[in-house]
């Protein structure tokens, strides 16, 4: 006991917040709303790991775009937030099938290594084109969901935000589903990610293919920047953190498991929130965000819920 | 004479800088089965990619009479060439009913259903797993669902690239009897690539014989089965 104390000692741990039973299910709310948003882009990212077995680091920087438009067409046209942040994801989902048929498609789809130092690239690129046109200074992108809380105890208040957060992932993960298992694009999308060489001998144009691939992932990821962006400032490096906390949930999930992008958003958005509350770990937080990434290839590189991969031949 | 359905002319070959084909002719009747045969690396896998463009050719493959060098693999899918890789012809994440459905991706005619019922009937085991994950059938099983799956085409033309790759003898023997019978009542061209030359001869009407790039022989199976030469290096006696 006395050696918790003195660990706990070390990050000034107040017992009054570790008693304080609504600080917890705050945190827990919370925590529940920032784990969606991390979900979303997780989701993007499996998407793109599931089918090219690399990890797309512009992801965040295609939503960090796509929520740039979104604060355009909502704050400076005047559209209602969500139809900005739709209008936003359509766009996005374009720029995304650009640059993949223009950066991404010249390389052949089995060596990976040089496609991930081009999503490195274009992350600097997107995200740099960003802070040129837009500027550094921060900006506000109202929440799609009306403010207030219909539930409360006390400090504890399940926000609108919090079950629009919610909501949004589940259904955006109930659409993907049906979308992948139930249309042709769909089914070449998943036989695409099987085996590639078997899917060009059915007649599967795999360049269109990726690309669409591409596109969705965009959409989704513009989605969770619109979800994250009202708890926090829209400026031009916003994404880049948000990419970290989502790479973890990914990597949790084990990186081609859509469900488990989807938990491990949440794990990872709860574990963030109660961190930072409990152990006044804020400047820590990123840095334990790459130590979840780091443990989890290391002790358990198929996350909880990954698949052992086949060896490509 | 007419040419023939497939007509292979001065094919070349190549990973990179290694020239695997240096120029080989061949040609297949319409209806007919062909039968390639040659040692281990002599570039029968890279002759069947070549025809799918899935390795970086030159030469001339016409197919009915229209030329097939220079277009893309799901063009040339789209022209009822049906392509059993060898080994991995299936996608493992898939089920077996997806495997059927991803074989007739370039389909939309209303017939689509019933030939999966058909080729269930023809390879029952796949019909008693159709949910089953395709990487969850037994090496053999396998081998079957990249057949059908490849049948699933309805195609004009069927390279099959060692079929008989991890199959029991007498499944072996099955398989071959069910290709025959498709040959005779789809009309399906078939050009095969196989190990057990003995069953390969006995089933096909022309053979080619390739070594090292090279097409060292080629005639009517039966005259190539007779042939000495060949008994002692693929036919063993
Ligand atoms: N992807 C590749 N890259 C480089 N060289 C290759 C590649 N695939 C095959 N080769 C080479 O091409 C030659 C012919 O290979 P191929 O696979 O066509 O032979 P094969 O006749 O099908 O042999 P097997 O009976 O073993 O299947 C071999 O020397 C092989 O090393
Ligand atoms: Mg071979």
């Amino acid at each position: 006991m006395g050696v918790l104390v003195s660990v706990l000692g070390v990050f000034d741990v107040s017992f009054d917040k570790l008693s304080n039973g609504e600080l917890w299910l705050a945190q827990f709310f919370r925590g529940l709303s920032d784990g969606a948003t991390y979900a979303s882009v997780a989701l993007a990212l499996v998407m793109i790991y599931k089918s090219t077995g690399f990890i797309n680091f512009a992801q965040g920087s295609l939503a960090l775009l796509g929520v740039y438009l979104a604060y355009i067409f909502s704050v400076e046209q005047g559209l209602p937030v969500a139809v900005a942040v739709v209008c936003a994801m359509v766009a996005s989902a374009v720029v995304a099938a650009f640059v993949e048929r223009v950066f991404i498609r010249p390389f052949p789809p089995d060596h990976v290594l040089p496609l991930v130092i081009v999503t490195l690239g274009l992350l600097l690129i997107i995200d740099s084109a960003v802070g040129i046109v837009w500027g550094f200074r921060t900006r506000s992108l109202p929440s799609m969901f009306p403010s207030g809380a219909p539930i409360e105890w006390g400090i504890a208040q399940l926000t609108w935000r919090t079950i629009g957060n919610l909501g949004t992932v589940f259904a955006v993960v109930g659409l993907l589903y049906l979308l992948l298992s139930r249309t042709k694009v769909g089914l070449a999308f998943r036989a695409v990610s099987s085996n590639l060489e078997s899917a060009r001998l059915v007649g599967i144009r795999v360049g269109p293919t990726l690309g669409f691939g591409w596109a969705l992932a965009a959409a989704i990821g513009t989605l969770g920047g619109a979800l994250v962006v009202p708890d926090l400032l829209l400026e031009p490096s916003i994404m880049l953190r948000v990419l970290i906390f989502s790479l973890a949930a990914a990597a949790l999930g084990g990186l081609d498991s859509m469900v488990g992008a989807v938990i491990g958003g949440l794990v990872v958005g709860l574990a963030r929130n109660l961190l930072v509350t409990f152990l006044d770990l804020s400047e820590l937080a990123l840095a334990t965000a790459v130590a979840v990434i780091l443990v989890v290839l290391l002790v358990r590189p198929t996350g909880l819920f990954g698949s052992t991969r086949v060896e490509r031949v | 004479m007419s040419p023939a359905y497939l007509e292979v002319a001065g094919l070349r070959a190549a990973y990179g800088d290694i020239q695997v084909l240096h120029g080989i002719d061949f040609s297949v009747d319409e209806g007919q089965i062909a039968v390639i045969l040659g040692a281990n690396g002599a570039g029968k896998t890279t002759t069947l990619r070549a025809l799918c463009a899935m390795v970086s050719t030159e030469g001339s493959i016409r197919l009915g009479g229209e030329e097939l060098a220079g277009q893309r693999t799901a063009d040339i899918v789209r022209r009822g060439v049906a392509h059993v890789p060898q080994g991995r012809g299936t996608f493992p994440e898939l089920s077996v009913e997806e495997n059927m459905m991803a074989g007739a991706f370039v389909r939309s005619d209303a017939e689509v259903r019933a030939d999966i019922e058909q080729w269930y009937e023809t390879f029952p085991v796949l019909g008693e797993r159709r949910t089953q994950a395709a990487g969850s059938l037994s090496g053999g099983e396998q081998q079957m669902l990249a057949i059908a799956r490849a049948l699933m085409l309805r195609p004009s033309l069927l390279l099959l690239d060692e079929p008989s790759l991890g199959l029991a003898p007498m499944i072996t023997r099955a398989l071959f009897e069910q290709l025959t019978a498709i040959n005779k009542e789809a009309g399906t061209t078939m050009l095969v690539v196989e190990q057990n030359a003995a069953l390969a001869l006995g089933v096909a009407d022309v053979a080619y014989v390739l070594e090292a790039g090279e097409m060292a022989l080629s005639g009517p199976a039966h005259e190539l089965a007779a042939d000495d030469n060949v008994r002692r290096a693929y036919l063993g006696y």
